[in-house]
């Protein structure tokens, strides 16, 4: 199954299949989280699965995926995650002391973002499901006043902003499996971006049209998915897309896009041109915002696509992956 | 069939000569000096590593060479239009 | 990156393409061809053409290992594969082109072990690794590829490894360059020489293109700097009307080629009679296969393998897209029925395939019209 790769088929698995079957009259572009609001209590919530070999690597491990991601999901869809609930399947013969480990690393992520796990359940299958073991979580949160996304409300003319430097979690899991016999001095970037979207909410809430964060497919993924929900182009300036040094080099040697690697810390977001400077100073001032850029806007054309410009005149189309990014030598 | 990367040898291991670390701005891997077993790169020098062998040393001077040339493109050009806009011929 | 970014530089790059506005007689149309598929993917990831007069058109030649490679051969090796003792090794680039059956990957989700290996030399350490298992390394490639196929051949006859064997598809360049000159709906006026492929054969194999069929080479690097450059070299010798072959990659080709790798290919690999390349027939003398020396290494002489030959479906023009005699956009089942997710020829699937570089990269470009101003 090429569905769990964050690309065009796990958009096709949930637009055909689930959404049509499940979501009811509530379809429409698909979110990270649903905002629901019953008789005007608002209350935004998410579930995600967590997926990873290896359990662990540089900069974290399954556990701090499992709670970064969740909150992530929640901040980016405009709300502060305040608690969760998780699910553990495990598979049979699993360590205890690998089991424990996840689960404090769990526990002390849940208290760095300030997030309760206020319950959990857990299933053991056979041995040689379940590839040690698989998190599902469901969290919940509020929404952060003067933030309303919509991709409709994209304009031409607005700017895109990155957190960060992209694709260190993707290239460090794909080192850390040892296949492919290459070291570097990288980490995951997991991490949660809430108080980055809180500074942003308050430098320039009212500009803010739309937020994500590049998980499983990248930065490329995240922004067709827009081009597509919104119609309009999204251009992007190459020059100005932060890459660590050693994250170049393994997509060089590998023959891999940064664009399509896997991030867990960090976010996009789409500000009206007028609030796009007020933003990024307020995000480069805040901690862990140091490196945030203003990476493209967004124009008529390309429609419904990303176009990536060099320096020198040249451009490509970068399209959503299609299952995972592979290796390739030629 | 193409997709090679140059890199700089950072270690030697003396009790295996055709293997060597490269380093390619961070990112290390041992590959295989074999296909060079004829002039053996040293520590130090770039190589051309196409799946995890290196294929060819690289010559700074070549690549220095040819960066040159291309500076220089449209510089004759240039000075000919400057010697044109003088006006000198048609006096 | 040093050796990388200097040949990106983009002063550079814009004077190099105004050399070629320059050059370029507006009164002629130049068909250049690029053979090494190495050199496509490169073309479109560094959009190269929105550089180049209109009347510069680039022709995609065959270079693309994967793509040339017809579906039985992949049928052929994952039969091998099934059975369970056996490791079914490859690098990325075979993952997602479909045999029959399915893809390697595809093979994988239904139980098969499928591993990507980046180095042959992996494919030999996982069997080192795993006594008990045998494993078998499709290789692919062409000359740039072979010579690390076949050192890791004779490492695996050294350390007396008998659980490895390698399914051979290993291709030669010169036979389909000169395919494409013999075909006769061709007009290519130059090429832009496959840079890594003569790192191990040198220039010299090349020279009959320009004695006998009167045409330039540029043998180029893969940076923008090197692609546009070498454009330069052959615009001036079509401009004086000359026909030689110019060793654009200086820094890293030699004339001559590279002995040990020659002399490593040699010992291990003969020349097949004849092999066939999908989308161009069957072509003499163009594909190595393993000595007798090497059997015990040779997983088409430990194995029983089918070898039924897997025609293309009609309506895939994938030969023609090959040859460079269509645009990809020209077939008639691209972006319908073939595509990246579904892809119906290897073309589509394989990275540096034209089709896929088409796709990915270009086609929802051609409509409209984008400024050269810069974004942010």
């Amino acid at each position: 199954m090429a569905h769990g790769a964050g690309g065009k088929a796990s958009r096709r698995l949930v637009e055909g299949l689930f959404a049509p079957l499940l979501f009811g009259s509530a379809s429409g572009p698909l979110g990270d989280a649903a905002h629901l609001d019953f008789d005007g209590t608002k209350i935004a919530i998410t579930t995600d699965s967590f997926v990873v070999k290896p359990l662990t690597f540089p900069g974290g491990s399954i556990g701090e995926l499992a709670v970064n991601g969740t909150v992530n999901d929640l901040a980016v869809s405009g709300a502060r995650a305040e608690a969760m609930v998780v699910t553990y399947v495990l598979e049979a013969g699993l360590p205890t002391s690998v089991l424990e480990a996840e689960v404090r690393a769990m526990g002390n992520a849940a208290r760095k973002t300030g997030v309760i796990i206020s319950g959990g359940d857990t299933k053991v299958v056979e041995h040689g499901k379940a590839d040690s073991m698989y998190i599902t979580t469901t969290g919940i949160g509020r929404p952060i006043p003067g933030i309303s996304i919509d991709p409709k409300s994209v304009r031409r003319g607005d700017k895109i902003i990155l957190s960060g430097p992209i694709g260190d979690h993707g290239i460090t899991i794909l080192l850390a499996r040892g296949e492919l016999d290459l070291e570097a001095d990288l980490r995951s970037d997991t991490r949660s971006v809430l108080p980055l979207v809180e500074v942003l909410a308050k430098a320039a809430g009212p500009g803010i049209r739309w937020m994500r964060d590049p998980t499983r497919g990248g930065v490329a993924t995240s922004l067709n998915e827009l081009a597509r929900d919104c119609r309009l182009g999204i251009v992007l300036s190459e020059e100005q897309l932060p890459v660590h040094d050693a994250v170049r080099g393994a997509c060089e040697l590998l023959g891999l896009d940064p664009l399509h690697i896997a991030n867990e810390g960090q976010f996009l977001t789409v500000v009206g041109p007028e609030y796009a400077d007020t933003a990024l100073n307020a995000l480069n001032l805040a901690v862990g915002g140091e490196e945030a850029k203003i990476i493209g806007e967004v124009r008529e054309q390309p429609a419904g696509a990303v176009l990536v410009k060099t320096l020198y005149g040249g451009s490509r189309i970068v399209d959503m992956l299609v299952g995972d990014p592979l290796p390739r030598i030629c | 069939m193409c997709l090679a990367i140059p890199g700089q040898i950072v270690e030697l291991f003396p009790d295996q000569p055709t293997a060597a670390m490269i380093d390619v701005v961070g990112v290390r891997r041992k590959v295989d000096l074999g296909l060079l077993q004829d002039n053996l790169p040293v520590k130090g020098d770039w190589v051309l590593i196409h799946v995890g062998f290196a294929m060819s040393k690289i010559s700074e001077e070549d690549a220095i060479d040819q960066m040159r040339m291309l500076r220089m493109l449209g510089e004759a050009e240039f000075a000919k239009e400057e010697v044109e806009g003088y006006g000198l011929e048609d006096s | 990156m040093k050796f990388v970014d200097e040949f990106r530089e983009p002063e550079v790059i814009t004077r190099t393409a105004e050399e070629i506005r320059r050059l370029a007689d507006p009164g002629r149309h130049y068909r250049i061809m690029e053979v090494c598929g190495g050199h496509t993917h490169a073309i479109y990831r560094f959009g190269l053409k929105d550089l180049l007069p209109t009347n510069i058109e680039l022709i995609h030649g065959p270079g693309c290992p994967v793509c040339v490679l017809p579906m039985g051969r992949i049928d052929d090796g994952l039969s091998i594969a099934q059975d369970p003792n056996v490791i079914f090794a490859a690098f990325g680039d075979m993952m997602r082109v479909p045999g029959t059956t399915g893809s390697p990957l595809e093979h994988k989700a239904r139980g098969m072990d499928v591993r990507i290996v980046y180095s042959p030399s992996d494919a030999l350490k996982l069997a080192k690794n795993n006594p008990d298992r045998h494993v078998m390394f499709f290789a692919i490639g062409f000359e740039t590829t072979a010579p690390s196929t076949a050192l890791t051949l004779v490492r695996a006859k050294e350390w007396g490894l008998h659980n490895f064997s390698v399914f051979c598809n290993h291709v030669t360049i010169i036979p389909a360059i000169r395919a494409i000159l013999d075909s006769p709906d061709m007009r290519i006026d130059a090429f832009i020489g496959p840079g890594h492929v003569s790192t191990v054969i040198g220039c010299r194999p090349y020279e009959w293109i320009a004695k006998n069929e009167h045409k330039p080479v540029a043998v180029s690097g893969f940076e923008p700097l090197d692609i546009l450059q070498s454009i330069v070299m052959v615009l001036r010798q079509l401009k004086a009307e000359e026909a030689e072959i110019e060793n654009q990659y200086k820094r890293v080709v030699p004339w001559e080629g590279n002995r040990a790798a020659l002399g490593a290919m040699a010992e291990v690999f003969e020349l097949r009679p004849y092999f066939e390349w999908r989308g161009l027939g069957f072509i003499s003398q163009s594909a190595l296969r393993i000595k007798d020396s090497y059997a015990e290494w040779d997983a088409e002489k430990r194995f029983v393998v089918p070898g039924v030959r897997v025609t293309d479906p009609k309506a895939a023009q994938c030969g023609e897209v090959l040859k460079g005699v269509l645009k990809p956009n020209q077939c008639k089942l691209f972006a319908r029925e073939c595509t990246p997710e579904h892809p119906i020829g290897a073309l589509m699937v394989s990275s540096e395939g034209s089709c896929a570089a088409y796709f990915n990269y270009e086609h929802r470009k051609t409509e409209m019209v984008i400024s050269i101003s810069s974004v942010a």
